[in-house]
């Protein structure tokens, strides 16, 4: 898990593809409003520890899709939703 | 990106998959900059799976198990129907292309694993029932190519894609 540092918003975790073009977005997104967050790109994990994030992402999303976003251990925001994502992190 | 993908093998496989693209009445997004990532991102799943398996979606590394996301993936037609775009936005419509109209955000159409099991041993039932045809009936799961012949073509002769993307039809 990569943390960017920025104004805090709770706690924000975003699941993503190294290859993928709305995780890009949404990572540059959040980027961008400035708020801090970690990430973990799934497809670049192995083994177990990419069993276990997986199992993680299943829990909030039974779809495995990316990018998933979850903020606080309780909103989850699947795919690139802009406004959606704004309103969430109060920005 | 973290794999290796040099400029060259880049700027030939976007311009193969624009070519057939328009070949086959297909369209890919025009916005350049955005295909050329997701181009990118096929190229490192075939370096890493050895096919180039949707950027978008996790693969799981075996083949039999990722062949409905290996681009263009079986989601692509009805993606484009609904939403003009398919889910990783490589592919658009004509109208999006053509900049008419804005793509719809995509969901997941992709049923999830317990789902998939279920819909692979329903194919492999619908394989072998007994037939009153002279010939079974292939149907491309990309494109709904049918075909009436002992075995599926070598290569889709309309969306090109591989043998394994048939199913039985009838």
């Amino acid at each position: 898990m990569q943390d960017v540092p920025g104004v805090d918003r709770g706690r924000v975790v975003l699941y993503a593809l190294s290859t993928c073009g709305w995780c890009a977005r949404t990572k540059e997104l959040l980027t961008d409003l400035g708020v801090g967050f970690s990430y973990v790109y799934v497809d670049l994990l192995a083994g177990e520890e990419r069993d276990r994030v997986v199992r993680e992402v299943e829990r909030w999303n039974p779809r495995v899709s990316f990018p998933t976003i979850v903020i606080d251990g309780a909103k989850v925001i699947v795919g690139f939703r802009e406004e959606e994502i704004r309103e969430a992190v109060g920005a | 990106m973290p794999d290796a993908v040099s400029d060259g093998e880049v700027d030939r496989l976007m311009r193969d998959l624009e070519a057939e693209a328009e070949a086959g009445g297909y369209h890919t997004n025009p916005d350049r900059e955005f295909t050329r990532d997701l181009v990118k991102g096929l190229l490192a799943n075939r370096e890493r799976y050895g096919y180039i398996s949707c950027p978008c979606r996790l693969a799981s590394g075996n083949r039999d198990d990722d062949l409905d996301i290996i681009c263009p993936c079986d989601y692509r037609d009805p993606d484009l129907a609904d939403y003009g775009a398919c889910y990783c936005a490589l592919y658009v419509t004509a109208d999006v292309e053509a900049g008419k109209r804005a793509p719809d955000p995509v969901p997941e159409r992709r049923p999830g694993p317990a789902e998939r099991k279920r819909q692979k041993e329903e194919r492999a039932l619908v394989g072998r029932a007994p037939g009153t045809l002279n010939y079974p009936v292939w149907r491309c799961r990309v494109c709904g190519y049918l075909c009436a012949r002992n075995e599926p073509p070598e290569t889709c002769p309309i969306c090109r894609v591989s043998r394994d993307r048939f199913e039985r039809f009838m």
